[in-house]
């Protein structure tokens, strides 16, 4: 436990830091969005084996929630992201029987509820209340500095939860169930409560993580905060770091994030070939990330 | 009913589609005693084994425990009442240790308030007699050994009925005194066994009470010996 207190540290102070030594502060926050959604879906699917390809739903659910409370209500926009959250907590329970399903046909049907909640705020016939395919603006609450610590601060709670999956009794319950969820009913384990409850809490980091997110951007069309690359990244990013692990969706997407911003910007053609080629040779060579590296050498990867 | 059974089986029917599995089913076991479960290839034992446990509900029948009904209690909250089980191929969590393994289960499926201590959990790791691979992971031992860390990890919830599928299957005459002999201590404890089981020869050494199922009914109740003398279960293994 306090090897994850020092991750926890050592995030707050690079995030902290890292805007007065480098100028470009939209870039950190994009950064830490997606650290966010990588340790977000790593708690899903690095803990229960459940891979949601519909992820960036949440994320969607959580940025229109929040922004929906502030345009219509007086509550402090910080009130809103969390509110936000919750909202997205109480889709993810609606969406909780998704979990009767697995493997693929899991993440087919997530994939579907997220185009769903796309096309219904996207409608045209809905503009009045979701402002439709123009999107939503609250700019009126427009702050980098609040928003930007805001994320962190949703960046260390979702670490502090990947450590606490990874090393309490729940989250034993959590291995047992991944492996074999027959034996972990044989051993007392609630399995269809523990998963739904680490359901909730993926849907929540990810919904908070929309909230701050449209606080940062305060002007977004639906396509900003659903399109399907988001969900893309975050798995990529998990997947290559080392998913079941507390740094691995960190490592990887600091590492892959700043990759994409080294050459997906200025080269977009390279990009798409190195990304290609890196994935690849992570299936072929590291199926459980580069945090394998260490494990495989026997370091106990946090 | 038996009035000192503590699992109790009425006319439990259970079907997959149109075909009959289990058809009028009712058997009782008491405390200590062991009771063999055999019966050809899909005459419905682990069938039986699955629905006691709760991995599969009946569509009709009653299964008593303690004297409470239990059909629609699912398979985790059956375990701290005293359920449990191990499987016909062992099931054990791969990439977690031995004593992780044990540890899961005395933890989350010990009945409420009696919390294992590390002690205890020593003790079931030794009576199953995987003390010396304790840190070792599940995946790394042999089938006889998963078999029983199968057994230890059913022991650590503390049963009071234990279901038995298959335990002898491919073990070797030494290993099969050995489990005989555990599964005897177990009785000798108090715990209620019921054994499915081919190896006749095996458990001929741990109980004579045997219940022979054919095509999912019920063929015979008695001694192993009347078993053999009797005209149905010989038509159901041989046929005729």
């Amino acid at each position: 436990m306090k090897s994850a207190i020092a991750v926890c540290c050592v995030l707050a102070a690079a995030f902290l830091i890292a805007p007065h030594l480098y100028g470009n502060r939209s870039l950190l926050f994009s950064m830490m969005t997606f650290v966010v959604l990588a340790q977000g879906l790593n708690l899903l699917y690095g803990f229960t084996g459940y891979l949601p390809f519909g992820y960036v739903g949440f994320f969607g659910t959580g940025a229109y929630a929040t922004s929906l409370l502030v345009l219509h209500t007086h509550v402090p926009v910080l009130g809103c992201v969390i509110i936000g959250g919750a909202g997205t907590a109480l889709v993810a329970l609606i969406l909780g029987p998704l979990l009767r399903l697995s493997g693929a046909y899991f993440s087919i049907a997530s994939l579907a509820a997220s185009q769903i909640l796309f096309n219904v705020v996207s409608n045209q016939d809905l503009s009045s209340i979701t402002g439709g395919p123009y999107g939503l603006k609250i700019d009126r609450v427009y702050d980098p500095s609040a928003s930007y610590l805001t994320m962190l601060a949703i960046l260390l709670i979702a670490t502090a939860l990947s450590a606490y999956f990874r090393f309490s009794r729940f989250g034993m319950a959590l291995r047992a169930m991944n492996q074999d969820p027959t034996s972990a009913a044989m051993a007392g384990i609630n399995v269809v409560r523990e998963r739904l409850i680490v359901w909730l809490v993926s849907a929540t980091i990810a919904g908070l993580a929309g909230g701050a997110y449209a606080w940062n951007l305060s002007v977004f069309y639906p396509d900003a905060v659903f399109t399907l690359q988001i969900s893309v990244f975050a798995i990529v990013f998990a997947l290559f770091g080392g998913v079941g692990t507390v740094l691995g969706p960190i490592v990887g997407a600091i590492l892959l994030y700043a990759l994409y911003n080294a050459v997906g910007i200025s080269a977009p053609q390279y990009f798409e070939f190195i990304y290609g080629l890196l994935i690849v040779l992570l299936v072929l060579f590291l199926p459980n990330g580069v945090m394998s590296l260490l494990t495989r050498r026997g370091v106990r990867v946090l | 009913m038996s009035s000192d059974a503590i699992l109790e089986l009425r006319g439990v029917v259970k079907s997959f589609g149109g075909l009959l599995v289990l058809d009028d089913v009712g058997f009782a076991v008491r405390p200590g005693e062991i009771l063999g479960l055999v019966g050809p290839n899909g005459s419905g034992k682990t069938t039986a084994i699955n629905v006691i446990s709760g991995v599969y509900h009946a569509d009709a029948g009653n299964i008593t425990f303690n004297g409470r009904e239990i059909e629609r209690v699912p398979t985790f909250r059956r375990v701290p009442l005293g359920i449990n089980r191990t499987f016909q191929v062992p099931k054990p969590f791969h990439d977690m240790t031995v004593r992780e393994n044990i540890e899961v289960a005395a933890y989350f499926g010990a009945h409420s308030g009696s919390a294992r201590t590390s002690s205890e959990i020593d003790a079931v790791i030794t009576e199953v007699n995987l003390a010396e691979q304790a840190d070792a992971l599940a995946s790394q031992l042999n089938t006889n050994a998963q078999k029983r860390l199968d057994l230890g990890r059913a022991l650590a919830t503390a049963p009071k009925v234990l279901l038995v599928d298959e335990i002898g299957a491919g073990l070797n005459p030494s290993e099969l005194s050995v489990i005989a002999e555990l599964l005897l201590s177990l009785a000798r404890r108090g715990i209620a066994l019921i054994v499915v089981e081919h190896l006749l020869d095996f458990l001929n050494r741990i109980t004579n009470r045997v219940i022979v199922l054919g095509a999912g009914r019920m063929l015979f109740e008695g001694t192993l010996e009347g078993a053999s003398r009797n005209p149905d279960v010989v038509a159901a293994f041989i046929g005729g």
